[in-house]
């Protein structure tokens, strides 16, 4: 207690020239990280011609919410938004239950689970060694997944990454629980569910939205295995839009006769605002438990 | 413990290690899934490696194609670009290596003088974030930003500057892709050295004060030897991506303009494997990468455990 006051004392000094300085310079780091953002938002609520000069810097100029109106008539934007909503849900939760499962047994030490050391090996080679893109496209081409939404998330579903962060949580937790669940006649199941869960929930939530961001902001794995610029996820569907225009030829010839006319750059705008906007309302809660999360991945064994 | 214990349970240990053990099994069971996916996505790739040794014919599989032996490597070297790519590789890699050290650090230490906590969580805010976001958003939003006739330029122009096309020249293209890694990075690389300043006892600042201790020793003394095992840790995991550019960040960024500086092996991969169809040329090249990588993935996970103690399981 008495350090903290005296802590306290010492905070309350008073700014000498080189504190303003370094303040100054934080402030700085601050403001360009979120200057881009700032500017993109401002850009789809801009007049398009404005937009197209480069006019718009930091503030709306002539605002206006017809980029916003044109989204929301916008169906294939819609189509691909929902898209990624259902991929995150399946593959975070496909991902976090594998997680936990695997997680369970690999804790235990090899005097409890003998094969332990087996299976920590045969996941940690995959860690180290890939067979690379090409043949993994092919296994996934192979199996028929192309086209659904599972060649989206199971491929990538079992994270050796997190797992072992979960695991190394797991084996902080004292023995004492499970050896007492295990007496009560409690299977390893149970144990996992009723002892082990109820006290990870701060690195379950961190992994849990971690995996979830994953699959948000991820394009490439829908840019291989999925043709039909319908079923895109929505990065990779607004990627498709500035990299390949052609694919913008099902449209009617009136309605991109109108698009050139208006500009795309707001429109654009407008939809980078709206694919940030899951990851800008969960990151105030995020940022709480993210921390802890990087800690995990310094543990020391 | 007892001898009596001892051998009442050793009959009992023997069958508890049994594959029927109903916990043991329920242990495997538990595992199986995972398992059984890593063998499908992850062993079996192993096995398509032997592409890279093979004129690989789609039609006729890796069983029916041709062996071809190392003519697939042959050729890579043989070619000019190869060269330009793994330099191009290096280059981004080795830079971001050195400022994701340098600069996260620098301001992880500047936060540290921050005395005001409001103001310090409210930048801690703002400089994560870009972290989170996509590079396919952020690439859209650069590609906007620095345009020919996008803000930046137009405010360059103001300054009597000839505008710069940032994205598809050789000169600027470079530096603009570690600069913008840095920006994207540099936060939240800080958390780790932010939080292992939290386990500098108070003390230690509070005696430097009294004895008249200058900022800079202050640093120097305290609250750099406190993040020590910190930077090497990261220092040493650093050396397994030597080989690793962005690839994410790259692709959404380069364009055939600046082929000659951005493009990297991966980038190449991907061009020459799921567009053009070279399967086995594209697989030889990320093997060659594979290994040297995998290689320095081993090596630093020894450095980090000798040199911080750092064990990944």
């Amino acid at each position: 207690m008495q350090k903290t006051v005296k802590k306290k004392k010492w905070i309350m000094d008073r700014m000498l020239p080189g504190d303003y300085v370094i303040y100054a310079i934080l402030f700085f780091c601050a403001l360009i990280c979120l200057l881009p953002v700032w500017n993109v938002v401002c850009i789809s609520f801009s007049n398009a011609s404005a937009a197209m000069a480069g006019e718009v810097g930091f503030w709306p100029v002539r605002p206006t919410l017809a980029s916003y109106e044109e989204l929301l008539s916008d169906s294939q934007f819609l189509r691909s938004f929902s898209v990624s909503v259902l991929r995150v849900i399946l593959g975070t939760s496909m991902s976090m239950i594998l997680m936990f499962f695997m997680a369970y047994p690999l804790s235990k030490s090899p005097h409890e689970f003998p094969w332990r050391n087996f299976y920590m090996w045969f996941i940690v080679i995959t860690m180290l060694f890939s067979g690379g893109l090409i043949p993994t496209y092919m296994v996934v081409t192979k199996l028929g997944m192309r086209n659904t939404i599972w060649a989206l998330t199971v491929p990538g579903a079992v994270s050796t990454y997190n797992t072992i962060l979960m695991m190394n949580y797991f084996r902080g937790i004292p023995k004492e629980l499970s050896e007492s669940a295990a007496i009560d006649g409690a299977t390893p199941i149970k144990t996992l569910f009723y002892i082990f869960l109820p006290v990870s929930v701060p690195v379950t939530a961190t992994l849990t939205l971690f995996c979830g961001l994953w699959h948000w902001n991820d394009y490439f794995q829908a840019m291989i295995y999925i043709d039909k610029v319908a079923d895109y996820p929505v990065m990779t569907y607004i990627r498709s839009l500035s990299f390949d225009p052609s694919k913008l030829n099902g449209l009617p010839a009136e309605e991109l006769r109108r698009r050139a006319e208006m500009g795309s750059a707001t429109f654009n705008a407008a939809k980078v605002v709206v694919a940030m906007v899951p990851v800008l309302c969960i990151y105030p809660f995020v940022q709480k438990y993210f921390v802890k999360g990087i800690m995990l991945g310094s543990v020391k064994g | 413990m007892s001898q009596a214990i001892k051998t009442g349970t050793k009959p009992k240990s023997r069958s508890r290690y049994s594959i029927l053990d109903p916990t043991q099994r329920t242990y495997h069971l538990m595992l199986l899934p995972g398992i059984i996916l890593l063998l499908i996505f992850s062993y079996t790739p192993m096995v398509g490696i032997v592409m890279a040794f093979q004129k690989f014919i789609p039609a006729k599989g890796i069983f029916g194609s041709k062996w071809v032996g190392l003519k697939n490597f042959k050729y890579i070297f043989s070619l000019p670009n190869t060269w330009t790519l793994f330099g191009n590789t290096l280059y981004f890699a080795i830079a971001n290596i050195i400022l994701d050290l340098v600069v996260p650090l620098v301001f992880a230490i500047l936060l540290n003088e921050m005395r005001h906590a409001r103001m310090k969580k409210a930048i801690q805010t703002f400089v994560y974030l870009p972290n989170f976001l996509s590079w396919v958003l952020l690439a859209e939003i650069f590609r906007q930003m620095f345009a020919l006739s996008g803000p930046v330029n137009v405010f360059l122009s103001n300054l009597g500057i000839e505008p710069i096309y940032f994205l598809g020249s050789n000169e600027t293209f470079r530096p603009f892709i570690v600069i913008s890694n840095c920006w994207k990075g540099f936060g939240y690389s800080s958390i780790i050295y932010t939080a292992s300043v939290l386990n500098i006892d108070p003390g230690l600042y509070e005696a430097a004060h009294i004895d008249g201790a200058t900022r800079f020793q202050r640093i120097w003394n305290i609250t750099l030897p406190g993040m020590a095992s910190v930077i090497i840790l990261r220092l040493t995991l650093s050396l397994g991506s030597v080989l690793n550019a962005n690839f994410d960040q790259i692709f959404n960024l380069y364009n055939t303009l600046v082929y000659d500086t951005g493009d990297i092996i991966d980038t190449y991969v991907y061009r020459m494997g799921i567009q053009q169809a070279q399967f086995s040329i594209s697989t030889a090249v990320g093997l060659i990468k594979s290994v040297i990588s995998s290689t320095l993935i081993i090596a630093s996970y020894g450095l980090a455990g000798k040199f911080a103690g750092y064990r990944i399981f």
